[in-house]
């Protein structure tokens, strides 16, 4: 049952990747690229790792594709026109994908992927929340200044006028 | 292992909603008469003709608004695992995240007060 789910979400996160690649308006790749992050988040579920899915989903897909369309939503050149697809090394650019593509595929296939025999697979939400209230509790009240520095640099830097 | 499971039918849901999607617009394609018009195309605007494209570059000052809105997006993955442990951890749990969240509440106050939840 798990393979053909891979396949299917694998499918959808490389179709939508190279939508994202090459449609013409910045827009719609924006667009696709939300789509490619609900197919990792997908693939982070049928990984057992739903925190990561649920993260993947609020940050990628709420987050950083909101502030990648405000961004060309504010942006002249972009909104709305068609942008070229310029090819103008397509040489140098096939050698250093080939290269890259040398190196996946050697160290993918010299390492060792040992799984773990008798370890079952469960939910990760409670253990993270109970981890965060116990043991990390005060990691947690920092990460919460964090954000509020950076809301406050967020404002200071947007409102100077 | 239980709650793994139940994303599985949050996926059956996805792809029911898509097939009935496509499916209702392809027998409504079969049937429906077809009579194109360019005045079809043109954007809803309760009966008023649009008068420019929709596409056009938007006020800087949105922005402040996608940033906050990060920001508070970020808070709800810390409150997420939070809410799932909630009954089993009682009172502390819940004084923790009302500092967690007072924290930001602060930062809140502090965009209200500079009027950064203002249009001006």
């Amino acid at each position: 049952m798990e393979l053909p789910i891979f396949y299917i979400l694998a499918a959808i996160i490389i179709v939508s990747a190279l939508f994202v690649v090459t449609l013409r308006n910045i827009f719609h790749s924006a667009l696709m690229l939300i789509l490619c992050f609900f197919g990792v988040a997908g693939l982070y579920v049928t990984l057992h790792a739903d925190f990561l899915a649920a993260v993947q989903v609020l940050i990628y897909v709420g987050a950083v594709t909101i502030l990648m369309i405000f961004a060309v939503m504010l942006t002249q050149q972009l909104t709305g026109r068609k942008i070229q697809q310029l090819n103008d090394q397509p040489l140098p650019a096939a050698l250093i994908i080939l290269s890259l593509l040398i190196l996946l595929i050697v160290s993918i296939t010299r390492t060792g992927f040992e799984i773990a025999d008798n370890l079952e697979p469960m939910p990760t939400v409670g253990t993270i929340g109970k981890a965060f209230m116990t043991t990390y509790v005060l990691p947690f009240e920092i990460v919460s200044v964090v954000l509020l520095v950076a809301l406050i640099g967020a404002i200071v830097i947007a409102r100077r006028e | 292992m239980e709650s793994i499971g139940n994303y599985a039918y949050a996926g059956i849901w996805t792809l029911f909603g898509v097939a009935f999607v496509v499916l209702v617009l392809f027998f409504a394609s079969l049937i429906r008469p077809q009579r194109p018009n360019p005045n079809k195309l043109k954007t809803y605007e309760c009966g008023e003709f649009p008068f420019s494209s929709a596409q056009f570059q938007f006020n800087v000052k949105y922005y402040i608004f996608a940033l906050i809105f990060v920001i508070f997006d970020v808070e709800v993955v810390f409150l997420f695992p939070w809410a799932v442990v909630y009954n089993s951890l009682g009172l502390f749990a819940l004084i923790e995240m009302l500092v967690f969240l007072a924290i930001l509440i602060f930062g809140l106050a502090y965009a209200w007060r500079k009027g950064a939840l203002q249009w001006v």
